[in-house]
């Protein structure tokens, strides 16, 4: 009982460190901003260098999603529908929650490794004695550029999934699925409101996968078993959070 | 003078005051009440055991952490009264060499030493470039510029260091053991660059380390510390010439003495012979 209790208090204290952590990046976002220089850079290091693995598993999920929807819509003479089942699948479910898995897999796992060792390595106490808040010149910018790259990630994947090489190719070129059937089907079933749910979803994952990365790195313990259990941690408690809240928000959206 | 006791002699033109210092951390007392002065424009060496929180002291002395009980004054303003405002611009004055440096791995040497004076200074670049050579050139570094710091031996990357600490010509520079794991030639360089760079630019050091004979021969004042006390203090010849046991085990390298060769431990006979912890 008394175990189960510490566990419980560990865990409320965590958190509480964390969100006292996210108030005080809040509180120097403004300031942040200022220095657009210092985002860019990171949404070139969190974003850019994340593209190649969100477009290839775009590609792949699109073209299996394909395989697998017409197999079973075929059998009730309704192929002609296949769009509709990869564009929504894609866009209201898979888009945000798998980009957001990769962006931590990938990113966010740099993230914390990157800050963790810029704490071994006294370069965080440096810039704090050099008078600068690493708060706001280190934290700041890649919180910012991951809550900016988490959206536009989830966009491509789509656009890879759905169309140029996913769910059309395997669809259309492939298994001779009607071009216009495909896309007129999309056009039919999918409005505004199912990308402003997916974007809606990619901010949040993109917000908790940020949060959770930069608070692993910058409180890591500062030698070799610190950065490396920061950087599992971040990788495994990011995606438990993305799972729990995309039900959350899909409960929420669907009313 | 006995050096274990006196206090009378530090001289009166104090920049840094610690009085009645306490800090623990976690049940592990660290400080149980030390007092010390750092005099201006003196170098001033901080020498003990490893693990009896000479870094510590430096970042009480720099506001990063702050004590359990006691208080350390600089230039008469208590630093851990101060809001974070004026705690940065206290911490304009004072530089900081960090044991492997702390150089900023994605920029250049060039823009390591720049960037307090991008961040603070408020001056053109033809200027901070002006004064990057400069702080460079004092260091002998001035042809590493465009090298980044994977790039340099651990010798170099702290003259880098060192050439940050002093872009905005500080009041002080704290020095965090600058001569561990340096090669005879790195040592020589770092013992002659503090010496000269406090004359020249009128600073006060302050040296942690456990390179007795290197700090001594540089150090205008020392004081010896261990399990929480200042356990002696003089000027270098008095603490050589120190009688205190721990000072003459400290200085001598002596494997056994006041400062035990054996963790705590319960009667060797006893474990042996089979009794439970």
């Amino acid at each position: 009982m008394s175990g189960a209790v510490k566990v419980l208090t560990e865990f409320l204290s965590g958190l509480g460190r964390s969100v006292f952590f996210l108030l005080q990046i809040l509180r120097v976002i403004p300031a942040s901003l200022l220095r657009p220089q210092l985002i860019v850079r990171q949404l070139y290091m969190l974003g850019q260098l994340s593209m190649i693995i969100i477009v290839i598993s775009g590609i792949f999920i699109g073209m299996v999603l394909a395989l697998q929807g017409y197999r079973t819509l075929v059998r009730f003479g309704a192929s002609e529908s296949l769009g509709v089942f990869v564009a929504l699948t894609i866009i209201r479910e898979l888009g945000p929650v798998v980009t957001a898995l990769l962006f931590a897999g990938r990113a966010g796992s740099s993230l914390a490794a990157e800050l963790g060792l810029m704490k071994a390595t006294d370069q965080l106490s440096a810039m704090e004695m050099m008078a600068v808040d690493p708060i706001e010149r280190v934290i700041a910018p890649r919180f910012i550029a991951g809550l900016i790259a988490m959206p536009l990630l989830t966009m491509i994947f789509a656009v890879m999934s759905i169309g140029v090489a996913g769910g059309h190719a395997v669809g259309v070129e492939l298994l001779k699925v009607d071009a216009g059937s495909y896309w007129s089907a999309i056009r039919g079933s999918v409005d505004l409101g199912d990308i402003r749910d997916s974007l809606v979803k990619a901010s949040v994952f993109g917000f908790a996968v940020s949060w959770i990365a930069v608070y692993q790195g910058y409180t890591a313990a500062p030698n070799a078993e610190g950065v490396s259990r920061a950087t599992t941690s971040t990788v495994v408690v990011s995606s438990l959070a993305i799972l729990a809240l995309d039900f959350m928000l899909t409960a929420f959206m669907f009313n | 003078m006995n050096p274990t006791t006196a206090t009378k002699d530090v001289p009166e033109d104090v920049l840094v005051r610690c009085r009645g210092l306490h800090f623990r951390q976690g049940q592990r007392v660290i400080y149980n009440g030390i007092d010390i002065d750092i005099a201006r424009g003196k170098v001033t060496a901080i020498l003990g055991p490893s693990g009896t929180g000479k870094t510590t002291l430096l970042r009480l002395i720099g506001g990063q952490w702050r004590p359990s009980a006691g208080t350390i004054e600089f230039d008469g303003t208590d630093v851990h009264k101060l809001g974070r405002k004026p705690l940065y611009d206290l911490r304009k004055r004072m530089g900081m060499l960090f044991q492997n440096g702390a150089l900023l791995t994605d920029l250049t040497v060039f823009e390591n030493v720049a960037y307090p004076l991008r961040e603070h200074a408020g001056i053109p670049e033809n200027l901070v470039r002006d004064i990057v050579l400069m702080k460079l050139q004092a260091v002998g570094l001035r042809g590493a510029r465009d090298l980044y710091p994977e790039e340099l031996s651990g010798g170099m990357a702290r003259r880098v260091a060192l050439a940050r600490a002093i872009s905005l010509d500080p009041d002080m520079v704290m020095y965090d053991e600058p001569f561990t794991g340096q090669d005879p030639i790195s040592m020589a360089v770092l013992i002659k660059l503090i010496r000269t760079l406090n004359q020249s630019l009128g600073l006060t050091s302050i040296i942690v380390s456990h390179d007795i004979k290197e700090v001594l021969s540089i150090a205008d004042y020392a004081y010896v510390i261990s399990g929480g006390k200042v356990l002696g203090q003089g000027t270098a010849d008095e603490i050589r010439s120190s009688e205190s046991a721990f000072v003459r085990q400290f200085l001598n390298g002596e494997p056994d003495g006041p400062i035990a060769f054996h963790y705590k431990a319960p009667a060797y006979a006893d474990e042996l012979m089979g009794a439970k912890k």
